[in-house]
């Protein structure tokens, strides 16, 4: 079991709670308090609005313990509106077929299975197309 | 700073080796080493691994395997930095003769990959990506390597079997070396017809993780004065580091580490890059090929596939790569890797390379990516008597 390692990421898991760098006004996800375009120290909160767009993807069949069950699935690198580019995986896709570009938005969803149907469940974000409205 | 030189090598062929344990592949590999080197007095052993601790339940290598070897009270310990620890391990025994600190050193890469089965082991493999935002997401090293060639696909538009030509390369080099895991030509329908399995990526653009060791000697060449054979110097060695997370580095594709690990083994032994006459690389998967070629300026970017097709990184090529298979075609011992790569350089340096000897063969150069190139290592490695 691995709950506090999981537990102490829950805002950027459920929220996509990252930083801002008050020297250079970088956004920054995953937070952490160091600066990667200016060094500086960035301690300031600042939630991302889960939207952006497929930068690239592929797909996993052959999937590592604990995402066994979800196999096959697509996990992608999607670029978030504000900047930063975040590893996720895509949901909800039905017959849409992926392409780089596609505008996708933030859900959250179960993405770990730890053990058995007793283990620890891990959720957390997953991007999913843009409902066309 | 002292002069470096390789006076022994050793390594063991690389399989699926269930009825050897860690500590005696790594044993083979090393004892090949010290028997090849004249048997010298040996003060320090360096090892490279990644697994040992997930997969053998086994820390401390340093001391379990010069305890095997009984090299009884002398310095050692295992050097980390995911499949360029082999490579890593080289540097720190380089940085340990060329100070003056250590006379004659063992550096030993071993992974033993096959003492587990089944998908922990992609879990443990994906322990070299960043686990808390790249692993949880369910992704892998394969998946990197296919997030990796669709963006390249993508910036760089041209025919997908074009990216065959490595792979393709790579195993038509294994046939001759005793040591390769895969001793068979594969044809170029074979490539283009294979289902992908991580798309773009199929079969054929995952080398096959596996067991193997390999070792090397490293002493000064005052010591070495009596050596009957062709003295390897290491003229340059490097390691440096990128973005751990792919999702966090500038460009995807520019394996930016590649360049600045070049540049500076270059500055070191004092050459130009196209000084070298031949190249091992990682092609852990086919795509880091032409990645690594055109962040290290041997080929424009976006044009690797197309030289490499055209026969300019062949054996009788221009810049040969990879002439005994690389690890597609020797299969990829994760962190022995890198140790692979130096033996099989010093195979080619001393002119003992069988089969797979190449017409040229004065000074080579070694780049070992750990991950998606998060880590860089490169060595240049040249004939004494050059």
């Amino acid at each position: 079991m691995e709950i506090p390692r999981h537990w102490r990421l829950k805002k950027q898991r459920y929220a996509l709670v990252g930083e801002v760098c008050p020297h250079c006004d970088a956004r920054l996800f995953p937070p952490r308090d160091v600066c990667p375009e200016c060094g500086g120290e960035a301690k300031q909160p600042y939630t991302f609005s889960g939207r952006g767009e497929v930068y690239s993807f592929t797909i996993m069949h052959d999937a590592p313990t604990g995402y066994d069950e979800q196999a096959p699935y697509t996990v992608a690198l999607v670029k978030l509106v504000e900047g930063p580019v975040i590893t996720a995986q895509l949901t909800d896709l039905g017959e849409q077929p992926v392409e780089i570009g596609m505008p996708v938005e933030m859900v959250t969803r179960k993405i770990r299975q730890d053990g058995d149907a007793s283990g620890l469940l891990v959720y957390g974000y997953k991007f999913r197309p843009v409902m066309q409205h | 700073m002292r002069e470096v030189v390789i006076t022994g090598i050793g390594q063991v062929p690389v399989g699926e080796h269930w009825e050897i344990s860690l500590r005696s592949l790594a044993a083979r590999a090393i004892q090949a080493a010290r028997h090849d080197a004249g048997d010298p007095e040996i003060q320090a052993l360096y090892v490279g691994n990644l697994l040992a601790p997930t997969i053998s339940h086994q820390s401390n290598l340093g001391t379990l395997l010069s305890d095997t070897v009984a090299l009884k009270g002398i310095e050692s310990w295992t050097v980390e930095a995911a499949d360029a620890s082999g490579a890593a391990a080289l540097r720190m025994g380089y940085l340990a003769i060329a100070s003056g600190f250590v006379d004659t050193a063992v550096v030993a890469g071993v992974e033993k990959y096959t003492d587990m089965v089944g998908p922990r082991l992609e879990s443990a493999v994906s322990q070299m990506t960043d686990y808390d935002w790249e692993a949880v997401e369910g992704l892998t090293p394969t998946a990197q390597a296919g997030l990796l060639m669709q963006r390249y696909l993508h910036e760089f538009p041209q025919p997908r079997e074009l990216l065959g030509a490595f792979p393709l390369l790579m195993h038509a080099n294994a046939v001759a070396n005793p040591n390769a895991m895969f001793r068979k030509a594969v044809k170029p329908g074979a490539y283009a017809g294979a289902e992908p399995t991580n798309p773009p990526l199929n079969v054929y653009d995952t080398a096959p993780y596996a067991d193997g060791a390999a070792a090397v000697i490293l002493t000064t060449p005052d010591r070495a004065q009596a050596f009957p054979r062709p003295l390897v110097r290491i003229s340059g060695s490097s390691v440096v580091i990128d973005r751990l997370a792919l999702h966090d580095r500038p460009w995807l594709l520019g394996f930016e580490a590649v360049s600045h690990s070049l540049e500076r083994a270059c500055r070191t032994a004092g050459i130009l890059p196209t000084d070298v006459d031949f190249l091992e690389i990682s092609d852990t998967f086919s795509i880091f090929a032409p990645l690594v070629l055109e962040a290290a300026g041997f080929a424009p970017r976006g044009r690797a596939a197309q030289l490499a097709a055209e026969g300019i990184f062949n054996q009788d090529g221009r810049l040969p790569l990879n002439a005994m298979g690389g690890s597609k075609g020797r299969g990829h011992p994760l962190a022995a890797t890198g140790m692979y790569q130096v033996v099989e350089a010093v195979q080619q340096l001393r002119g003992e390379a069988g089969a797979s000897q190449l017409p040229r063969a004065r000074r080579g150069m070694t780049i070992t990516l750990g991950g998606p190139a998060s880590t860089v290592v490169t060595h240049v490695l040249e004939r004494r008597d050059a």
